[in-house]
Order: structure tokens, then sequence, then C-alpha cells
């Protein structure tokens, strides 16, 4: 168990600005081990940015990077997000 | 549908405080007017930005106390000594101070009484907050759906919405205390951490199919997650909300 | 709308700071705070190593004891994290990468850090040699614990604290600068905090 971790809620706010839709109820598929998670049900590390991690495998989904006017998503770790619109 | 009230792009409100109230030594709830504020869903939170006179900024999410109720909303903030916001929230902010904040934020951590239940609801300290919109929206709408409280505090003086629970206990709501690290003369509640034994104590039982809502500090939220999967309970049925030393 | 300023909100003080240690944007802090882009790994020190590979003559490791067994230096210096923390007069202890690459030919003019739980950081090699890097495995005289990156992390102080890589197991030498897990993400791709180069960008 790491104390520093949290969950997709912590950056909600952050995938909100991005994606201008709520995002935790957003169903994101593991690119390494294939499972289906709400975003605000994975694992989040906060280290120089975010990364979101499948709670299953620990496969970095996301990196989120937000510095002033600019945000980076590296989602390479994601094979599919399903958004309602 | 969760989504329908937070559609659209997130912008900094102006926040005007109109209430400030003590809930425990550490603990303030602050009441905002709130400039175009388009409401929320129990569970939802905010982000808050503070900005210095030389344009330095600090950002951080604090959940939302209140039931929708308007422009009005509350936030409870706990004071962590070496923080940077919410020392400031707590104790410098008072009636008339504005602040920006934007929201509401989220919308898998969130309930409402037309959701159902058997609602198990497990709170470590400040992680009441959110839960406490949930128990609060569910009286003012009436609700008898079955719901279960469990609140995990270090000692009596410490326990967040103390007398309000009391009240609210009933009608098909139960308030079940655990105090951690001191009793009162005379405790009849848990007085321990909350532990399988415990979950399974207050219920509702798994062949209930409950929903259930974790929130606190991480290690709090994986040790009762933890224990409510070895019950039974199936994990999609826990949805949990951890918060960690980067709140202050 | 400009933000509205919170009355009487001053922040992390940022003007106490001496200008000739603490670069731009940053504030001091006497804690130690703890960052991390994972997981803290667990690895047992008889399964533990530390490798160089890449573009080398022969892969080059040590085992933890042998590592241990190497001549140590201790260092006092300052840290500063892109998340405008920094740290003075921070002790350490650790084996240099002078020593480590000591003897070894190569051509690479670059280095990924690799680490457990998947981390990678890039630096040029002569970042990493003549007294500016080390493989740090004590500080503040006990042994480097595991949130600080335990058993051994990189220690690159002139560099943004991204660079000094937790849970290091070791280094691919490379003949093109490869952007490591922060760097293929927005953080830039050298990182010296005296030029604020904190993204893409700076």
């Amino acid at each position: 168990m790491d104390a520093l971790m949290l969950d997709g809620n912590a950056v909600a706010g952050l995938l909100q600005e991005v994606f201008t839709v709520e995002m935790t109820t957003a169903i994101g598929t593991c690119g390494g081990c294939g499972a289906t998670d709400a975003v605000g049900a994975v694992h989040v590390y906060r280290g120089a940015g975010f990364v979101l991690r499948c709670p299953h495998c620990d496969t970095a989904l996301m990196k989120v990077v937000a510095a002033e006017g600019r945000v980076w998503m590296d989602c390479s770790g994601l094979r599919t997000l399903e958004v309602s619109v | 549908m969760a989504g329908a009230a937070v559609l659209g792009r997130l912008t900094w409100r102006a926040a005007d405080v109109v209430g400030v109230a003590t809930e425990t030594p550490r603990v303030k709830t602050i009441a905002f007017d709130v400039d175009g504020w388009p409401g929320h869903l129990p569970g939802q939170h905010v982000d808050v930005r503070l900005t210095a006179e030389d344009g330095y900024q600090a950002q951080r999410s604090y959940s939302i106390a209140s039931a929708p109720d308007g422009a009005r909303i509350e936030l409870t903030v706990e004071r962590l000594d070496d923080g940077e916001v919410s020392p400031y929230l707590t104790d410098e902010l008072r009636p008339g101070d504005e602040i920006e904040l934007r929201g509401p934020v989220g919308g898998y951590f969130v309930w409402e009484p037309s959701r159902g239940g058997p609602l198990l609801l497990v709170a470590g300290g400040s992680g009441v907050v959110p839960l406490m919109a949930m128990v609060r929206r569910r009286a003012a709408l009436g609700s008898d759906v079955d719901t279960r409280l469990l609140f995990s505090s270090r000692a009596w003086d410490d326990v967040i919405y103390r007398d309000e629970l009391e009240g609210l206990n009933g009608d098909g709501l139960r308030v079940h205390h655990a105090l951690t690290r001191s009793q009162p003369p005379g405790w009849s509640g848990y007085a321990r951490r909350v532990d399988a034994e415990m979950l399974a104590e207050v219920g509702p039982a798994p062949s209930e199919r409950p929903q259930i809502y974790v929130c606190g500090p991480t290690p709090f939220v994986e040790a009762v997650a933890e224990a409510l999967v070895e019950l039974g309970h199936e994990p999609l049925r826990i949805k949990t909300e951890r918060f960690g030393p980067t709140g202050g | 709308m400009p933000p509205i300023i919170s009355r009487g909100f001053k922040g992390r003080r940022r003007d106490d700071a001496p200008p000739d240690r603490v670069p731009p944007g940053q504030y001091v802090t006497n804690d130690f705070p703890v960052l991390s882009a994972g997981p803290t790994p667990h690895t047992p020190l008889d399964q533990w190593d530390f490798a160089i590979v890449g573009e080398v003559d022969e892969l080059h490791r040590w085992t933890w004891e042998e590592l241990r067994a190497l001549p140590s230096e201790s260092v006092t210096v300052d840290i500063h994290c892109v998340t405008k923390w920094s740290k003075l007069d921070t002790a350490w202890e650790g084996v240099s990468i002078d020593t480590l690459l000591d003897g070894i030919e190569t051509s690479a003019e670059y280095a990924v850090a690799f680490c457990d739980g998947g981390y990678t950081t890039n630096l040029p090699l002569e970042d990493l040699t003549g007294g500016k890097a080390w493989v740090s495995f004590g500080y503040g005289g006990e042994p480097l614990e595991p949130e600080h990156g335990g058993p051994a992390r990189l220690l690159v102080p002139h560099l943004y604290f991204w660079k000094s890589a937790k849970w290091v197991r070791g280094l691919r030498l490379t003949t093109a600068d490869e952007p490591g897990f922060w760097e293929q993400n927005g953080y830039h791709l050298y990182g010296d905090p005296w030029r604020e180069q904190r993204y893409w960008g700076d």
C-alpha cells in the first residue's frame, strides 16, 4: 500500500478542463491487462506530473502534465476511453 | 444523469464568503455564495484557487459538504499545520472575503436518493465531508433509503458534524462512531480502527448488495476497501475517494 | 478576467530564499516532500543490481554488496524540484558515477537511467561525470528510505530533481538523447533549474 496513492477523482478538474466533459465516469480499458475501470476508480500518483495507473496491473494509463496555459497528455497506456457526451 | 449538471468548460468563479463555522478545533466550515453556480450533486468537489498580491497561485480540491442549495455551497476544511492553503481557509477567511473556485467537479463518487440503496458510507476523519453531502441530501428530500454511516475519528471532540449527525440519526439512517485514540467515559461505541468485523456488524450484508462509498486518508481507504472485499462485497460496488498528504 | 487577489494570502514564502543558492521560481522547504510516479518498489537487496548497458563494450554489473564495496563519497548539496520546492544542504552518501564508468569504453554521449517500476530519465553523459552525479544509498546519515528512492537513487543535484531517479537500477548509454518518462510528456529534455527549463520550449 502506498500512502501517496490517490484516485481518479483527484484529477477530475484537470481532465474536465481539457476534455470539457466530466471524465471520472468515463470508462478506460487498460492497454496492459485489458481491465476496464471508471477513471474515478483508477490509481493516481503525483510525481512531477500526474500518473494514472491501472488498479490491477499498475500500467501507466495516462501521464498528465499541466503548466501555465498548457497541458500534455500521454494516453499510450490506454487502449480505449469511453466518454459519455 | 450525473454529467448533465457539469457539461461545459470549467471556469473560475468568484465565491463570496458568507459564513465561517467551527466544527472541531482543527476543522471549519466555510459557506460561500458562488457567482453563477450551476448546482451540484452530493459527493462532488470544487477546485479552490488562491492568488497572492505578487501573482503567486495555489490550487487545491475540497469536497462540497452541503446538499444542493441554489448558489450557496459549504466547504468543510481540516487545517493541516504545514499546509499552504488549508490554514488560510480556516484561519484567515471571514465573511466579506472573496476567493475563486471552479466546479462542481467529479461524477464518479456521487450519490442521489434516486439511485436507491441500501447505502453504506464509511468515513475516516474529514473524509466524512462528501458523505455528509449525501446524508444531508437524503434528509432534505425526506428519503428513507436504508443508510449506514460508519465514521472513524480520533476522539469525541474530533467528530465533525457530531450534533447534526445525532439529530439525523433515525428514519432509516444509522450512524456508528469508531473512536480510535481516546473515548469519553462510558463510551459504548467502537473503540478501535475500522475492521472487517465492524463492517459486518454495521452492515448491510453483501447479499443486500449495498452501494458503498468510502472516503478518507489513503491508508484508511485501502484498509476499509480490502476488508469490504474480504467480506464478499463486489469491488465494483465500492467507490472510494482517497486524499493524500498533498491536500494542504 | 484577471484572478481575484485573496486578501492576506502569501503562500509559501519566496522572498527569504538566498538568490545565489535558490533558482528563480523556487521556494525553500525544510521538509522533504515525497513525489512519486508510481508505487514504491521493494526489491530485496539480494536481487538488486546496478547495470551499465547500451553503447558499451560489455555489460557491467554490480550486486548490492559489490556496489557498497566501491569507494563512496559524502556530499552536501542543494536540490531543486520542478514542483518549485528547493531543499538546501542535503547530505548524501553514494558512489560517484565516475567510479562506475572508470575503465568503460563508450562512444555514447547520453544516458537513460532506468529504475524499478519502469521510470526512466535522460541525461547527457557529461552531466553524469566529472563529480556531478552519484548512485546514492544514504541520506542524512541513514540508509535511504524507500519513499525517497531507497535502496538507491540517482543524485544529479545540478538538474531538476526528477532527473535524480528514485529506485535506479542502471544506466543505458546511448548515442542519441532519448526522452525519458516525463521528458516524453512536456518536461524539458535537460532541466537546468537556473535557466528554469521546466517544460518543452523553456
